[in-house]
């Protein structure tokens, strides 16, 4: 899962993307993407919530992805915001499948930078452009046995199509997936 | 003949995650995929993607050729996060 992108002096690794099956690693990304040359580290993880919409009580989520086809996805997102923020240092773009349980993290964008301002916006088109482009499917499982998959709507989109549309968003509230 | 991957309510409608069916066009094979797989399975179909060998399709998918080493995806509206 080792992004590689080679310098002219030296080999650096400055990505990791890709699929897990346990634990996302959270700590390990955001020390790993602490280095000298950035001061600002900024890290996002969508997490189970025991809601969703009118449906309460939700206990886990379970994950399906074209496992073979998101890391080349999450790679090309990555890229996508190197070109956009060149200072960007490092970039972990991790998502997780099988059953997730409530409060534990499905989702991670870890990005470093010289200054928050682009850590900030950086971290935010990689989580906007992960749901719009990543094939992922998640199926809610209630307490009462129950489970659905959640309709979002959102037809999978081509990584340059949702950068190049990408835009800040100045109403979070209004973003409820 | 091609292969027809399906995900997710894709996958469930059509009761497997993945089924070999002919056609010479991308049109023929969903045809012959809703045949088989039934009404639940058409209307998934009828909100989801298709890729074919991992490319999205754009303009007139119907006619799209098939080769029988294609890979055909069925990707519903996604949720990932």
């Amino acid at each position: 899962m080792n992004g590689q992108i080679c310098g002219p002096e030296e080999l650096v690794e400055d990505f990791r993307v890709g699929l897990t099956h346990g634990r996302v690693p959270v700590s390990e990304m955001i020390e790993w993407a602490t280095v000298p040359t950035c001061g600002a580290v900024v890290m996002f993880t969508g997490t189970v919530r025991d809601h969703n919409g009118d449906r309460v009580g939700i206990v886990d989520i379970d994950y399906e992805a074209f496992d073979r086809l998101v890391e080349p996805r999450l790679r090309q997102i990555a890229i996508s915001a190197r070109e956009r923020w060149p200072s960007l240092g490092r970039l972990a773009l991790l998502h997780r499948v099988g059953q997730v349980p409530l409060g534990e993290a499905s989702v991670l964008v870890v990005v470093s930078a010289p200054h928050r301002g682009e850590a900030f916006s950086a971290g935010r088109f990689c989580i906007d452009v992960i749901k719009e482009c990543v094939p992922v499917w998640k199926r809610e499982r209630g307490a009462d046995g129950t489970s659905a998959w959640v309709p979002t709507g959102q037809l999978i989109e081509d990584v340059t199509t949702a950068a190049r549309r990408w835009r800040p968003a100045d109403e979070p509230e209004a973003v409820t997936r | 003949m091609p292969t027809v991957l399906l995900f997710a309510s894709a996958r469930e409608a059509a009761g497997q995650a993945a089924h070999v069916i002919p056609g010479s066009t991308l049109g023929e094979v969903l045809d012959e995929a809703r045949l088989r797989f039934g009404a639940d399975f058409a209307r998934v179909l009828a909100t989801s993607r298709v890729w074919i060998n991992g490319e999205i399709l754009h303009g007139d998918v119907r006619r799209t050729p098939c080769r029988a080493d294609d890979e055909i995806a069925v990707l519903p509206p996604i949720s990932g996060g």
